[in-house]
């Protein structure tokens, strides 16, 4: 049996490690807040834009802007989004083992696909097992704006465009709720998937619509990348919390055992004195 | 005097919601100008001051591109970043002025002009919103 000191230092460690675990908890439960705020403000601006682009691709039959053609594909883009830091759980690894099967199974070479990586543990995972990656951004804020990730949005539009990729997968955890995050694949480009929900507005076009789809489709591409990444920060901060919150329940269930191991040597100690002091009393008789 | 319903959206946020009488906006086609009553359009802005006209005063908006949708209820705006001409901050505008002009000047061949060029272009705008104010 561990001594009584040897039980007081484990004590003590694990009840500094629960107050650090509690705290983290907070802050991520505050964080989770503002992301959820955060994404709640962008779906006026997503509606909207969503709204004017399947008016304006679907109105009229004869729009062949190349994003909204399918075409053979030769290479596959895969954008991945993860977080810079650990300790979120599975967060990290439900993402990047979906998408290390998907490519697996999907590819033979690594000429046939290459992915864009935001979020650090995302990047160092691809670089570890040779898949190439793109393009990285690291270091984003917990609370990204849309300025933060333009230059990566629009690079990865950009690389539809020129014909780098065929098509572009986004791969990321989608929040459900505070205690469920959802893996999620969602095809970006071509834009195939372009539904009419409400009736459709005819519009004027100024100058024409070519002119027009040529602004709107990338920045309605790169809207939908924002949007996924405000969606996987609410899932990173909610993942955090949810792991955290167990790490604190079992730092309290350690506590409780080693109290009761502590309880119970320090009893065995007084016994063991008290039987010795009796033992040597009768000897003196 | 009749209005019509404006908002201008970014993806950060709602920027700017009222009823006004009168918008006006630089599209890439030129000025453009939009009372009530206006026929459903959509068309693509520049980088540039949206104009607000509301009972005899007129408001700034600094919009940075995106486009200008109008509905016979409403006129969108929906811009990768816009700011209010009180939001804006003038020493950073003044920075990006800068940075931008240096990058310009600086003749290398790894300057990507194009984009130092729509920087510029896009502090310049938002220190003339700013400036007007005053």
């Amino acid at each position: 049996m561990a001594s009584l000191r040897d039980i007081k230092t484990r004590i003590n460690a694990t009840k500094k490690t629960s107050q650090i675990t509690k705290a983290m908890e907070m802050v991520s439960a505050s964080k989770l807040n503002r992301a959820e705020n955060n994404a709640k403000s962008f779906v006026p601006y997503m509606e909207k834009i969503q709204d004017v682009v399947a008016s304006v691709a679907l109105g009229s039959s004869n729009a062949n802007h190349p994003m909204l053609v399918k075409r053979p594909v030769k290479k596959t883009g895969y954008l991945v989004i993860t977080s810079d830091r650990g300790l979120a759980g599975a967060y990290n690894s439900n993402v990047l083992r979906t998408v290390y099967q998907t490519i697996q199974k999907r590819h033979k070479s690594t000429d046939e696909y290459a992915v864009i990586a935001i979020g650090r543990v995302g990047l160092s995972f691809f670089t570890k097992r040779n898949i190439p990656v793109v393009l990285n951004i690291t270091g984003l804020p917990d609370q990204p704006s849309f300025a933060d990730i333009k230059r990566i949005a629009s690079q990865t539009v950009n690389m539809f465009a020129d014909g780098t990729f065929d098509e572009l997968y986004m791969y990321y955890n989608h929040y459900v709720s505070a205690i469920q995050q959802d893996v999620t694949e969602k095809k970006l480009l071509p834009l195939t998937d372009l539904a009419a929900n409400k009736k459709l507005t005819s519009y004027e076009f100024e100058p024409s619509q070519e002119e027009i789809l040529e602004v709107l489709l990338p920045q309605y591409a790169e809207s939908l990348i924002y949007g996924a990444l405000l969606d996987a920060k609410a899932s990173e901060h909610a993942a955090r919390m949810t792991a955290m919150k167990n790490a604190t329940d079992n730092a309290k269930e350690l506590i409780r055992t080693l109290t009761l191991s502590y309880n119970r040597a320090r009893q065995a100690a007084i016994t063991q004195e008290i039987t010795e002091i009796v033992a040597g009393a009768n000897a003196l008789q | 005097m009749k209005t019509i319903k404006v908002s201008v959206v970014t993806p950060d946020g709602p920027v700017y919601e009222a009823d006004v009488e009168m918008v006006s906006a630089k599209a890439q086609s030129g000025e453009l100008g939009i009372l009530p009553g206006h026929i459903p359009m959509v068309t693509p802005l520049n980088i540039g001051a949206v104009r607000l006209k509301k009972g005899g005063n007129t408001e700034l908006v600094a919009v940075s591109g995106g486009f200008l949708e109008v509905r016979p209820d409403q006129v969108t705006i929906l811009a990768q970043a816009a700011e209010k001409a009180e939001d804006i901050d003038v020493e950073r505008a003044k920075a990006a002025k800068e940075r931008a002009e240096r990058r310009l000047q600086s003749k290398q061949e790894d300057v990507d002009f194009k984009r130092a060029e729509l920087a510029l272009k896009r502090a310049i705008n938002r220190l003339n919103v700013a400036g007007a104010r005053d």
